[in-house]
């Protein structure tokens, strides 16, 4: 499944430096991954430094913004929201400075 | 608007930092402003703390925002004012302590570049996460006289130039999805002097309020704002700063102070009450230097 993944607000500095990612991403089923998934899979595969800048439990950070094809995931079931082909994720850190 | 922040005919200087906060402020008001003809004459205001690798590259942002927005930018820098960089001072003082001075010149650098720019008022980009952390590192240190004051949504309307923070009740989140989606240009790195300690932790446990009850931001700035002090306390009386002038509880400014340790090449003077490493900006809880909020963020960000 390809996926467009973009890290921002200071999250790109964990991987790279690099802000936009486009991925293969194999989830088992071909179709299908759940943010759940895809939370695990950028934390093995993207994330090269400090992963608990980024993660917290089995979640993001509290104070990542997380938006799945511009929609905040608060609304479309957080790590339950389900991924499709071509979709685009964003990561942005919202903590720091003003 | 309706706190009667502004009339129409003042001129008004933007704390720019090149962060999203006060470059989200600088976009709406210049918007708000063409939209609605509020009549208001807008400046950016930078303060440059001459921090290699930080300060230069936020500052290049907050100079595309000069020409996106239209709006006249005033740069002042720490060397300008102080005759010390802050890669100086902490050349000459280490990694510890270093916020101190970039707090409290900062705050000064701010009043200083206002009164240059004859502006009525300073807005910052302090938002309601900003303040509810604020509210809540106040509680814990015990810092009675700057508790409410935090939440004022204008301060020091009796010195010189008022500041006030028009992002009070706005939550971070809507301000980094509001910049994601104007694709607005801003800078968000931290400093690289930051040892980042206590108020992260204040900053980590207000996200985790939210993620559970996100009202708790708010709640938290009403906490503060209907904190009453009983008239028996006694609070800390204004004078001013017998060498520049400035704001002051104490003979000299704090500045004053710091400057004259690092002059004299004894710059532990004036640190003595700070209670070990915090952000730079992260005010100095009891330093005598003044009648301004504490609120800040975190090093770099433009709290004054
Ligand atoms: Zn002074
Ligand atoms: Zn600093």
């Amino acid at each position: 499944m390809q996926l467009t993944l973009e890290f921002g607000g200071g999250l790109e500095l964990l991987c790279d430096s690099v802000k936009v990612h486009d991925v293969k991403v194999d989830g088992g089923d071909e179709k299908k991954m759940s943010m759940k998934n895809l939370l695990h899979w950028v934390r093995t595969n993207l994330i090269k430094e400090r992963p608990e800048m980024f993660m917290k439990g089995d979640t993001v950070r509290p104070g990542i913004l997380v938006l799945v094809n511009d929609c905040d995931w608060e609304l479309s079931g957080q790590l339950e929201t389900v991924l499709e082909d071509k979709d685009v994720i964003v990561f942005i850190s919202t903590l720091h400075g003003g | 608007m309706e706190n009667k922040l502004f009339s129409p005919g003042e001129r008004i200087a933007i704390g720019a930092s090149g962060g999203k906060d006060s470059t989200v402020l600088a976009y709406v008001m210049s918007t708000l402003n063409r939209r609605h003809n509020y009549g208001l004459d807008l400046f950016l205001l930078s303060i440059d703390e001459g921090i290699t690798g930080y300060r230069d590259d936020s500052l290049e942002t907050v100079k595309r925002n000069q020409i996106q927005y239209g709006l006249p930018l005033k740069v002042l820098s720490y060397k300008e004012l102080y005759g010390w960089t802050m890669d100086d001072i902490v050349k000459m003082i280490g990694l510890k302590n270093n916020c101190t001075f970039c707090g409290v010149f900062r705050r000064q650098a701010l009043d200083r570049g206002a009164a240059m720019l004859k502006v009525d008022k300073v807005v910052t980009g302090h938002n309601a996460d900003d303040i509810a952390e604020t509210v809540l590192l106040n509680i814990l240190r015990g810092d009675i006289a700057r508790l409410s004051r935090c939440t004022y949504i204008t301060t020091g309307e009796d010195g010189p130039i008022p500041r006030c923070k028009p992002f009070k009740y706005t939550y971070e989140k809507e301000i980094v999805m509001y910049a994601y989606f104007k694709k607005l240009d801003y800078f968000s790195t931290e400093c690289i002097y930051s040892p980042n300690a206590y108020r992260g932790f204040a900053r980590e446990f207000i996200k985790d309020l939210e993620r559970i009850r996100p009202r708790a931001i708010l709640d938290i700035i009403k906490s503060g704002e209907d904190f009453r002090i009983s008239t028996t306390t006694k609070m800390p009386e204004q004078g001013t700063c017998e060498r520049c002038g400035y704001i002051s509880s104490q003979k000299w400014c704090k500045a004053c102070l710091l400057l004259e340790g690092l002059n004299r090449g004894l710059p532990k003077l004036g640190i003595g009450r700070t209670k070990g490493p915090h952000n730079c900006g992260h005010e100095d809880t009891n330093l005598g230097s003044g009648t301004n909020s504490i609120e800040s963020k975190q090093c770099g960000s433009l709290d004054f």
